[in-house]
């Protein structure tokens, strides 16, 4: 994975320094909140409920072990001992003290990590795939190209006070673990006719209150024309976005309001002129970064052969463990959804150990998944039970991964002070009622997404069952969605119809679950039943 | 008015900024301000015959001034390019970079703090139109 060099660590203790002054002049009332405020949300930093909320930015998802541990660390000694792996793939600490976080920052940067644009009107934290690297079915590694989108990105002078804040995904494989088209850009890499490797720029995808998937605008960038294109997206966007009202400010709604062609239009001749500016680092920069990102040393001499003779193990390989590119080998993922959890907790032990297990198992990498799941991407088969154990041990072996308690859920109102309803009791509800693993297996691939407030921060547009927390006359009601999808089947969930109280929704869940198994045909998921049956039914099963 | 903070040796300009309209319908004007709403293409015409522009900033999170001054410095204008309004000590670093080497803010700015700040960054990761060389091009010669 990608490591810094002298430069790269000098631009993070930079910003430490930079924030420190910032935060001085805060506390000795040099500067008002008003203004402070984009200062510290371009460091991640929320006035949330209770306390600031401090974002940290795992670029791309992926981490190494040393990294991992640092963050048990700053749970342990910042925080309640605890920390939450994010949508974003990043991690979130809740109970964070002002003061300390000069401090806090400075520890991530001994480790090679930054809070660097984690929120704000400005570019932030490129998602990728969390099997990069490692998937059978990608035709090159995306991280490279993410990060050099991350350095082009970093206090970019022009592109720090958007109209609202902007979300970049890469990935580079047809299936679609990123939700790329749900981005205010989506980058998909993809060879041209001559066998070149470019990029695919779908723009003005996102979710929130108006959620849209996100059109192509050009089916091939150069690699080495990759910046300027970008660039001149956000230049359009950074001229005629919507100012005037901020839940029309995201760069979804100017596509949508301009058209994609005209939008296109614009964009191609900005880039005409851009791509003459000497904007693009040369083809040696994308080959410096793709070194850091070389496959590990894997063991020609291992086996392909896998023990399932325990049934226990054999269920979670079923349901935790992907195919990797080297048949010897596996990619695990570890759940963070516990019968009854908080939907990417971890603890500062759990995320201590994991790290350890990175280490001995998985050539010191790990990634988080935009679900709220950790990934160790190069797992030995001959190892998978060895790890299994040490992961049942710990609580983290739930056999749930795409299942229905493997659900996303957004903070919601026991945190955020945007929310209109709870989130994490509903979710921790949810995952007790469909505990039985029979259940859940029966029931297959269902993705289930929670979000307390219309801004959709638990996905639930992209959400084969989606809920939407909203507040009724003073209590706490959900929605209930049903058809999304974040894949590459990408669609937005439909709204089912009245609310209902939170026993109501889990009801209603179990009502619409009933008549999936019912009409099934097949090994049709929930979502492709509900494609092919149409809402109506659905509808009438649930308000009949 | 509080007087302009500087970063150019020439002389100060005379001529006040009028607005876009009346700049473009006047044959001989040497000074414009455009507000943030405003297309600054439009001026790329007249960029040899303009020796101050002005851009507003209505507030400090309206970030359109900053791509106003790049397209008129990847333009080849010359002249004095001055941010006024909400423009916070902050900001000036990074409108430095945008090709700004004026600025008029509403309200004061400590002249430590902002020497501070521009210090600061020793280098940077992109190329802009101050012409500084973007970590990149150091690695790669």
């Amino acid at each position: 994975m990608y490591q810094y060099d002298q430069y790269d660590q000098q631009m993070v203790d930079t910003r430490i320094e930079e924030f420190r002054d910032q935060v001085k002049r805060r506390l000795a009332g040099e500067i008002t909140e008003d203004q402070f405020k984009p200062l510290r949300l371009m460091n991640g930093l929320y006035l949330q409920l209770h306390a600031y909320m401090l974002r940290v930015a795992i670029p791309y998802g992926t981490l190494n072990g040393k990294q991992m541990r640092m963050l048990a660390h700053i749970a342990r000694k910042y925080d309640r001992d605890y920390g939450h792996f994010t949508t974003r793939q990043n991690i979130q600490y809740n109970w964070i003290k002002l003061e300390d976080a000069p401090d806090l920052l400075a520890e991530l940067a001994s480790v090679e990590m930054h809070a660097i644009q984690t929120s704000g009107n400005c570019i932030r934290n490129i998602s990728s795939d969390q099997f990069a690297g490692a998937a059978a079915d990608e035709i090159a590694d995306p991280r490279p190209w993410a990060e050099i989108l991350r350095q082009w990105s970093s206090f970019h002078p022009e592109f720090s006070y958007l109209p609202r804040k902007f979300k970049i995904a890469v990935i580079a494989s047809d299936t679609d673990r990123a939700a790329m088209r749900l981005h205010d850009i989506g980058i998909q890499l993809v060879h041209n006719d001559a066998g070149e490797l470019g990029a695919k720029f779908y723009v003005g995808g996102g979710m929130g209150r108006t959620p849209m998937i996100a059109p192509e605008v050009r089916d091939f960038v150069p690699a080495d024309e990759l910046i300027s294109y970008a660039e001149a997206c956000l230049r359009v966007y950074n001229r005629y976005g919507r100012r005037d009202n901020k839940y029309k400010a995201r760069i979804k709604i100017l596509v949508h309001e301009l058209g994609k062609d005209e939008y296109t239009r614009q964009v191609e001749e900005e880039f005409t002129h851009m791509k003459e500016l000497g904007l693009n680092p040369p083809v040696e920069e994308l080959a410096r970064i793709s070194e850091h990102f070389a496959d590990p040393a894997f063991d020609a001499h291992a086996s392909n052969d896998l023990d399932l003779s325990d049934p226990d193990f054999a269920i979670w390989v079923d349901q935790n463990v992907d195919t990797h590119k080297n048949s010897s080998y596996a990619i695990a993922t570890i759940s963070l959804k516990p019968q009854g959890g908080i939907p990417g907790d971890a603890s500062s032990a759990q995320i201590d150990l994991m790290a350890d297990l990175a280490e001995q198992y998985s050539f010191d990498e790990l990634r988080v998944t935009h679900s709220q799941n950790i990934v160790l991407p190069h797992v030995k088969k001959s190892d998978l039970y060895a790890l299994w154990q040490k992961l049942d041990e710990a609580g983290l072996a739930p056999a749930n991964l795409d299942l229905i308690t493997d659900s996303i859920a957004c903070p919601g109102l026991d945190y955020c002070s945007l929310a209109n309803a709870r989130s994490i009791p509903l979710a921790q509800k949810i995952s007790e009622k469909f505990a039985d693993q029979g259940r859940q297996k029966e029931l297959g691939e269902l993705k289930l997404k929670i979000s307390g407030c219309i801004n959709a921060c638990g996905h639930h547009h992209a959400g084969h069952i989606g809920i939407l927390g909203v507040d009724r006359k003073g209590t706490e009601n959900y929605q209930l969605l049903l058809g999304g999808s974040a894949a590459e089947d990408t669609s937005l969930a439909k709204i089912t119809g009245p609310g209902f109280t939170e026993d109501g929704v889990i009801e209603a869940i179990e009502t619409v679950t009933d008549l999936y198994l019912q009409e099934k045909q097949g090994d049709e998921r929930f979502i492709d039943t509900y494609r092919r049956v149409g809402m109506e039914k659905f509808k009438e099963a649930i308000y009949g | 008015m509080v007087e302009a903070i500087r970063f150019r040796d020439d002389e100060p300009h005379e001529e006040p900024a009028g607005s876009m309209d009346s700049f473009l319908d006047q044959s001989n004007a040497t000074a414009v301000r455009i507000e943030a709403g405003e297309d600054v293409r439009q001026l790329l015409p007249y960029l040899e015959r303009l020796a101050l522009i002005e851009v507003d900033f209505p507030a400090f999170g309206d970030g359109r001034g900053y791509s106003a001054a790049q397209i008129l410095r990847e333009n080849g204008y010359t002249g004095e390019l001055r941010a006024s309004g909400d423009v916070l000590v902050d900001q000036i670093a990074y409108m430095r970079r945008c090709g700004f080497d004026s600025f008029a803010p509403e309200k004061p700015i400590d002249p430590e703090v902002m020497e501070r700040s521009l210090g600061r960054y020793e280098n940077v990761y992109q190329g802009t139109t101050d012409q500084r060389s973007p970590i990149w091009k150091l690695r790669h010669g």
